[in-house]
């Protein structure tokens, strides 16, 4: 078995128009911006995918990596909990004229949505966002004498994941605070595809250490030099543009 | 002349009633600095809801590790004891209980405990981020705040006007001018700043201040 792909354009090739992508990361951290900039790149060539739906803590920050990808006009809606950033001009022109959706979601309740699309688990119940806006139309119930709110599952058809160490198998590392979203969504797409900035052979990671089982990843690429979100944007790189 | 708390006299006041080996989240912004006040000789645990407990102080500039970062996407580094944890763990900590103390910034507060400090209103773009969730779950819900608006309005009512953050949350407010703890849907004076009389403070209080012991003296260091 080996998971491995030649490159980034080759990894994201099969994304369609109209799919749902979830994309890891926190602001920067965890951001798979390679994978991301590939997918841009083939647009840019081909036209496609567009009108996708995508699920990510925030909406990009400046004009490189998920801001560009919304940018270039390929998304029609944002699953997120916190769209703002220091620099969030391209989500926000957009929004406020109407020309994206979005869904927005509580953080630890869009966190436990993946988790429970992963884990086969339709809908759930959660204190939070009981009695507040972002609770209209959804079912509540009292367990114990407190009252829950009902949310549903969320999958994907893909998710674009950064790890650290992976190997051949798809068995996964993280760095720090990268790690984030990223193995909640790597359960929940139908097609796991992951930039590692190393691949290693099978065997070539402690099962001790591993942290997202291959089981959930279909797709690995090596980006050896991956690029942060918070270093772009201080040298205030626009993608397409930067080398 | 105006008699107030600076930001950073609140979150020391704030810090103050942290007990040692407590785990705790703090808001972004404002309620970061509680973090700076810690008495000595007791240690928190600070959580963020980005996966890491135990984080401290900002690394120098030009040091800053981007994959090391808050909730507030601010460069941080570890403390010894530190560990990394993926967003449904980390909310598992949030809502399950496990933490002791939430420290939140607030637009309003009402007297059954409601909180709003998400959204002003439909103008704009509207962000939530984790601030609904940590309203549910921490043992004790508190909240760190000017006492009244930029206007002078009150920022403590009978009732939100704002859209809720959280439903009978809140469970005592820090605020520049007093100490107030919510018990069964009023508001308790606990402590005020001395220069104050009762009725001073209920002037600029949105609702009843209810005095059910001694009011204590705000007292606290020049900051």
């Amino acid at each position: 078995m080996d998971k491995t792909v030649a490159d980034p354009a080759t990894a994201v090739a099969g994304i369609a128009d109209g799919m749902t992508v979830m994309i890891g990361g926190f602001g920067g951290a965890g951001s798979p911006i390679e994978l991301i900039h590939a997918l841009i790149d083939r647009f840019r060539a081909a036209g496609h995918p567009k009108n996708l739906t995508i699920i990510n803590n925030n909406a990009g920050n400046g004009h490189v990596g998920l801001a560009a990808l919304i940018e270039a006009g390929m998304v029609k809606k944002l699953i997120c909990s916190f769209p703002r950033s220091a620099e969030p001009v391209v989500f926000t022109d957009l929004y406020l004229a109407a020309k994206i959706e979005l869904e927005l979601v509580p953080q630890g309740t869009l966190a436990e949505r993946i988790r429970a699309g992963g884990a086969g688990i339709p809908a759930f119940y959660t204190p939070t966002s009981y009695g507040t806006d972002l609770a209209k139309g959804k079912p509540v119930a009292e367990f114990d004498g407190q009252s829950y709110v009902q949310e549903r599952w969320l999958k994907a058809d893909v998710a674009l994941v950064k790890a650290q160490i992976a190997d051949t198998h798809g068995n996964l590392t993280y760095r720090a605070a990268a790690r984030n979203f990223n193995p909640l969504m790597c359960m929940a797409a139908a097609q796991t595809i992951v930039q590692a900035t190393r691949i290693v052979p099978a065997g070539g990671i402690d099962p001790e250490i591993v942290i997202t089982p291959g089981i959930f990843v279909q797709k690995v690429v090596a980006v050896a030099h991956p690029r942060q979100e918070e270093d772009l944007n201080r040298a205030n790189a626009v993608y397409p543009g930067i080398a | 002349m105006i008699v107030k708390l600076t930001n950073n006299q609140i979150a020391w006041r704030a810090a103050q009633d942290i007990h040692d080996g407590a785990y705790v989240n703090l808001g972004i912004g404002f309620p970061e600095k509680v973090a700076q006040y810690q008495p000595p000789g007791r240690e928190a645990i600070f959580h963020t809801e980005n996966g890491i407990l135990n984080f401290g102080e900002p690394p120098p500039k030009g040091e800053e590790d981007w994959d090391l970062i808050n909730a507030g996407k601010k460069a941080v580094t570890l403390k010894p004891g530190a560990a990394f944890f993926h967003h449904a763990d980390s909310f598992a900590m949030v809502r399950g209980g496990h933490l002791d103390v939430a420290i939140l910034g607030a637009y309003e507060v009402a007297e059954n405990g409601d909180l709003a400090n998400w959204s002003t209103g439909p103008k704009g773009v509207p962000a939530v981020g984790g601030a609904m969730d940590l309203v549910h779950g921490a043992r004790r819900v508190a909240v760190i705040t000017d006492h009244v608006t930029k206007d002078g309005k009150p920022k403590l009512l009978r009732r939100c006007t704002l859209p809720l953050t959280g439903v009978g949350c809140v469970t005592r407010v820090y605020t520049s001018l007093a100490v107030i703890d919510i018990e069964g849907g009023r508001f308790v004076l606990r402590e005020k700043l001395p220069v104050l009389s009762l009725d001073d403070l209920q002037a600029v209080t949105g609702a009843e201040l209810l005095v059910t012991g001694t009011v204590a003296d705000l007292i606290v260091p020049e900051l």
